[in-house]
């Protein structure tokens, strides 16, 4: 489903994948709706912000400790990382203009 | 894109459907979408009042059956977020927020109706961080922990009855001290151990913005006025929905609860612009009297573009 430009987040290679550069975290399950909805936005952002910034996706239901730590109580949730660091949270659906633009910010 | 016959917005049942008769109809309808594509169907698990599926059929799936079988006959979906509509000039405008423009003989509106909000500021704030109008989506993050569930129609009580296969407690706050639910609804759920119900209340705050997260709720209790604090986790909002018209104030007649008002199957009072769907229906509210009246939208669509006569029975009469 996801294209190869998506990366996969886990328990295990979240601290590792996240700590340098720009990294945006798509928060999803199976069980969301608005969360397949927001899919195809993260491929593309995948795509276009390749080689400059990270873009992947995180299984809620395969990887609790995560969301747990990051005090994730709703799905879809984007996170975008600089350098290790939250910089940015976004709650629910969103449009791939705006996460662009976020994206853009950070990496200036 | 520019010149179409037919633009549908919406694209919940009412918006699919009405796209699929109209493509049947070959008037090559261009659908536009927003960020809640597929409606509030998006949003459930199992629907089982969906006619032709015995076994039941889970809302995304279904949602995402319609899409296809609208796009085989050559509905063309374009996601948008629309800034502007213009209904006082012919052909009617569609403006997106990239700038394009899009203009159109005939317009069905279904865009549907939203979850509504407490509107007290702290549930906002709150949003994502325990506070939620989607329990399927973010039930499971909430195992083992109390919340609360606002409302005291079908929807509340279904997901109240969801939200227990996660929670430890679930406790109902209702403003009145009897149920809008259906007596099926209404058994259910005072058969459930797991849901305690707070009568002639309102939720007064949701703390605690300050944390970021919820730690608990301060209830009102609308005839003595008191006050109390509940400590939990989450709060799920289940008050109903507001219809999303906001594009059409002040060129479409609305009632006092913002629908869209229609008469005579789905025309508004401008000719030429339909609605279907929750947009325009507050009574019923079913995935299946959505598509039926996105079906009566199109067939009305396709009869003001053809310049035949609005009504059939007219229509004998000119024939006869």
């Amino acid at each position: 489903m996801a294209s190869d430009k998506v990366q996969t987040f886990t328990d295990g290679n979240f601290d590792q994948d996240t700590k340098s550069g720009v990294v945006l975290v798509d928060f999803w399950a199976e069980w969301c709706g608005p969360c397949r909805r927001l899919a195809p936005t993260v491929e593309a952002l995948a795509g276009e912000f390749d080689g400059r910034a990270t873009v992947g996706k995180l299984n809620v239901d395969e990887n609790p400790t995560v969301p747990s730590r990051f005090m994730i109580r709703g799905i879809p949730t984007l996170l975008l990382f600089k350098n290790g660091e939250l910089a940015e949270t976004l709650v629910g659906l969103a449009e791939k203009e705006d996460i662009a633009r976020l994206i853009e910010k950070h990496l200036a | 894109m520019a010149d179409q016959e037919v633009v549908i917005i919406g694209s919940g049942p009412a918006g699919l459907t009405a796209a699929l008769y109209a493509a049947r109809a070959n008037l090559k309808p261009l659908l536009i979408e927003g960020l809640d594509a597929g409606g509030q169907l998006m949003l459930t698990t199992m629907v089982d009042n969906w006619p032709g599926f015995r076994d039941g059929i889970m809302g995304p799936d279904l949602m995402a059956e319609m899409r296809a079988q609208a796009e085989r006959f050559g509905t063309e979906v374009l996601a948008g977020n629309i800034t502007k509509v213009d209904l006082a000039q012919r052909p009617f405008t569609i403006e997106l927020r990239d700038g394009t423009r899009i203009t159109t003989k005939a317009l069905v509106i279904a865009t549907g109706a939203s979850a509504r909000w407490l509107e007290i500021g702290s549930d906002r704030k709150l949003s994502g961080h325990g506070v939620s109008t989607c329990a399927t989506c973010d039930g499971y993050f909430f195992k083992g922990k109390p919340i609360a569930v606002v409302g005291g129609g079908d929807s509340a009580l279904e997901e109240a009855n969801y939200l227990t296969k996660f929670a430890s407690k679930v406790t109902l706050v209702h403003r009145r001290d009897t149920l809008r639910a259906s007596k099926i609804m209404q058994d259910k759920t005072f058969a459930n151990a797991k849901i305690e119900f707070i009568w002639d209340s309102e939720i007064a705050e949701v703390k605690d913005v300050e944390k970021g997260e919820v730690t608990g709720i301060v209830v009102r209790n609308l005839k003595t006025g008191d006050l109390r604090d509940l400590s939990l986790d989450g709060v799920f909002i289940a008050i109903g929905h507001t219809p999303n018209t906001s594009l059409f104030e002040g060129q479409l007649n609305l009632d006092s609860n913002g629908y869209i008002v229609t008469t005579d199957g789905t025309r508004t009072n401008v000719p030429g612009v339909f609605a279907a769907g929750d947009v325009q229906d507050h009574v019923y509210r079913q995935a299946v009297t959505a598509a039926g009246s996105g079906c009566m939208a199109a067939i009305d669509a396709e009869r003001y573009v053809e310049g035949l006569p609005q009504d059939l029975n007219e229509a004998a009469h000119t024939v006869a």
